[in-house]
């Protein structure tokens, strides 16, 4: 089996039998690039202390991109609006060691093209001498939704940068209201289910699929599996591509999730073995699958333990949670041939 | 050596642009300040300056990229009219707070609706209190100077705060007018360079922009940036001293013509003051002692100054190209009444809505403002309520 250190968090992950491209640690051991001890005993650029709340999906994801930086590369970190701001950049604390720039909710896109372009005007008078890379964060609100035009006009000029979304599929800074990003019958403040609601009737919007068709050279999408070889990966190329690079992150919420914390792990490799979450990225073009389970779980699994699907499994909603399971079969054999699987 | 030269109001503005060779300029096109970044992306594209230009998708992100640039530590600018102002309403107010010394080219025009292209200032007189230097032009001369002083203001140390350099649409931003341009040497040293104190690329320390803050923070930072906004009284006096020793035009918050003496005063904002000399020219000669204050800098506001200087006045036309729609009139005339009253003073005051969505401005228009000045003075109030200057009906 995969050579790669077992801790912590990537013990849950049962060694899947090779099926294609092999299980799910296999495939990822094809590249040779990964030494998790290495990487996990880089200097923190997301400093402990912040205001997250216990377990949140979006730290994970951040302090997990950053570690993608090589040791001693600088870099200027953006954010949008949203919990991760609010909670990691309160005045006069902040828990980013390398600069960091928040601006407004629907601009972060916008904003590091600033940086980015100010970069490349002060290195060319020779104002400054280093080299950065730019990365910026945004939940899916700020990503999927508001900041969706500014995302845009970032990637299809190519500025040389990182978008990271970290997708927890709602917008959990203001109490969990729907996003575009949100599954179709999740349970949400502005979804409620009720007598005669079963919750969000729209499907999510595939944004990952949206940002490859601006033609950039790196689109991926992750979540946290085993020991963030996958995530790490994909960080680490999404940074050192030249150009404009997004990563789609998918991010638990235990709040607006309704599940209990300590399980995220456990939620994300769900998510990915009933193809709820597939893994790949988008290279040059070029659709390629990361992973592909051998024996896909049926969706029930992924939701039953999430309080807000919790209406799905009342006796007479068997048809929702069939509706449910066609979409992401669907989505999952759309991935399937665009990545000539 | 002064250069004789013909240009519209944008030219002017370009020229002064590549003078000055500032670092990064994001911008959208919107009629009339379209040919702005225009003149810009073609003089990147010939090789005559090295700004980085961002062709961005809106000027929600136009405002949002320079405030990245400018918080990066690269000297920026952009310009923008109308909607494409109020589109950056939200970030204006991120722009001064995050004390970011951008430099905007206002080309005023009417704000929707109806769509309208022409001159009007309710676009920058919205964005009045979002933290931004408002500088205004009467004619294309003042906007070249203006926008040669602007980064000399915005980047003092006491200030370091945002500054809008404003010209009224098609009237001066098109017609070709007669102007003194600079030589390039001489520009380059009175502007200086860009050299921040803390900026997000700085080699040997990081930065953090933008915080979250709590209540028991917010109100000091708001009250540091207002008094940014004082300091700035000073030092651009200081800079238009400087830049008269440079070009020997003379600025302030605002120019007198004719208004020592007067009895009866106008005061506006931009391109119509020039119709108002005229005016007061032909009433003068006729013996009328009519006068004309012609608001230059709007933000910071000079009320007492200008208050004094109307100390002598019977009666005071304020005259807005700006609707209020606060039931009383427009932001000129609300804030000069306010500094008139605190200091007690005695004329009487009338506040006039004029030239909206370009309406023309005549000057036996003007003519009619100050015969109505003289009967006000003598207290007939001959205006009537809510008065406005060629309107066809009131209905």
């Amino acid at each position: 089996m995969a050579n790669i250190p077992i801790l912590g968090l990537e013990a849950i992950i049962e060694p899947s039998e090779p099926a294609q491209g092999g299980g799910m640690e296999k495939s990822m051991e094809q590249k040779n690039t990964f030494n998790f001890r290495e990487i996990q005993e880089r200097e923190e650029r997301l400093a402990p202390g912040h205001r997250m709340c216990a377990g949140c999906g979006g730290t994970i994801a951040v302090r997990n991109v950053l570690k993608a930086l090589h040791p001693g590369d600088k870099a200027v970190i953006g954010n949008a609006t949203g919990c991760l701001e609010v909670s990691s950049f309160m005045y006069p604390y902040t828990a980013y060691e390398d600069s960091y720039i928040h601006n407004v909710f629907e601009n972060a896109g916008a904003t590091l093209s600033g940086v980015e372009t100010a970069y490349k005007a002060l290195k060319k008078k020779g104002k400054i001498k280093e080299d950065y890379k730019f990365i910026t964060f945004g939940g899916d609100g700020g990503t999927y939704d508001i900041g969706l035009q500014s995302l845009s006009g970032a990637m299809e000029r190519g500025h040389d940068m990182v978008y990271v979304c970290y997708d927890n599929g709602a917008y959990m800074n203001t109490g969990v209201q729907r996003s575009s990003a949100t599954p179709m019958y999740a349970d949400t403040t502005t979804t409620p289910t009720g007598k005669v609601s079963d919750g969000k009737p729209q499907t999510r919007k595939d944004l990952a699929a949206i940002i490859a068709a601006h033609n950039i050279p790196y689109v991926a999408q992750t979540t946290f599996i085993g020991n963030m070889k996958d995530l790490y990966v994909k960080a680490e190329k999404a940074i050192y591509t030249p150009g404009a690079a997004f990563l789609n992150i998918m991010a638990p919420c235990p709040r607006g999730w309704k599940y209990d914390a300590p399980d995220i792990i456990e939620i994300c490799k769900l998510a990915v073995e009933t193809c709820y979450w597939p893994l790949f990225e988008i290279v040059d073009g070029k659709w390629i699958l990361s992973y592909k389970p051998k024996n896909k779980l049926p969706l029930e699994d992924f939701l039953r333990k999430q309080g807000r699907f919790k209406h799905l499994f009342k006796p007479g909603n068997e048809h929702l949670l069939e509706a449910f399971q066609n979409e992401v079969d669907k989505r999952w054999e759309e991935l399937l041939f665009r990545c000539g699987e | 050596m002064a250069i004789k030269e013909r240009m519209s109001g944008n030219e002017a503005v370009a020229h002064a642009i590549k003078q000055i060779n500032p670092d990064v300029m994001p911008a959208f096109p919107i009629t009339p300040s379209t040919e702005i970044p225009q003149f810009v992306s073609t003089m990147i594209a010939n090789g005559e300056i090295d700004t980085e230009f961002i062709p961005v998708e809106s000027e929600h992100s136009s405002m949002s990229a320079a405030i990245g640039a400018s918080a990066a530590g690269a000297r920026t600018l952009t310009a923008t009219s109308s909607c494409g102002l109020a589109l950056m309403w939200e970030v204006l107010y991120v722009a001064a707070s995050n004390r970011l010394p951008i430099m905007m080219e206002v080309v005023n025009r009417a704000l929707s609706g109806p769509i309208n292209i022409n001159a009007e200032h309710s676009d920058s007189m919205g964005a009045r209190d979002s933290g931004w230097i408002q500088i205004y032009a009467e004619n294309n001369q003042e906007v070249y100077d203006n926008t040669l002083q602007a980064y000399r203001i915005a980047e003092h140390r006491s200030v370091k705060l945002p500054v809008m350099i404003c010209q009224d649409g098609f009237i001066t931003s098109h017609a070709v007018e007669n102007i003194t341009l600079l030589e390039d040497e001489p520009v380059k040293k009175f502007v200086g360079s860009y050299e921040p104190e803390h900026y997000l690329l700085k080699e040997d320390e990081a930065m953090a922009v933008g915080p979250y803050a709590i209540s028991g923070y917010c109100m000091e930072a708001k009250r540091a940036q207002a008094q940014a906004m004082i300091n700035a009284k000073e030092v651009i006096l200081q800079v238009a001293k400087e830049f008269e020793e440079l070009s020997g035009r003379s600025y302030g918050f605002f120019e007198e013509y004719c208004l020592e003496d007067a009895e009866y005063a106008i005061v506006a904002i931009g391109s119509v003051c020039g119709t108002i000399k005229e005016t007061i020219d032909k009433l003068r000669a006729k013996g009328c002692r009519v006068g004309l204050l012609k608001v230059r800098v709007f933000r910071p506001f000079p009320g007492e100054e200008m208050a004094a200087a109307l100390k002598n006045c019977k009666a005071i036309a304020i005259m807005d190209r700006c609707e209020g729609y606060n039931a009383t009139g427009g932001p000129l005339g609300a804030e000069l009444t306010a500094a008139l009253y605190r200091t007690k003073a005695t004329a009487e005051t009338v506040n006039i809505i004029y030239g909206l969505s370009g309406r023309d401005v005549k000057v036996s228009d003007v003519e009619e403002v100050y015969e109505k000045l003289e009967r006000l003075a003598q207290g007939d109030n001959c205006f009537g309520e809510y008065p406005y200057i060629g309107l066809r009906s009131n209905n």
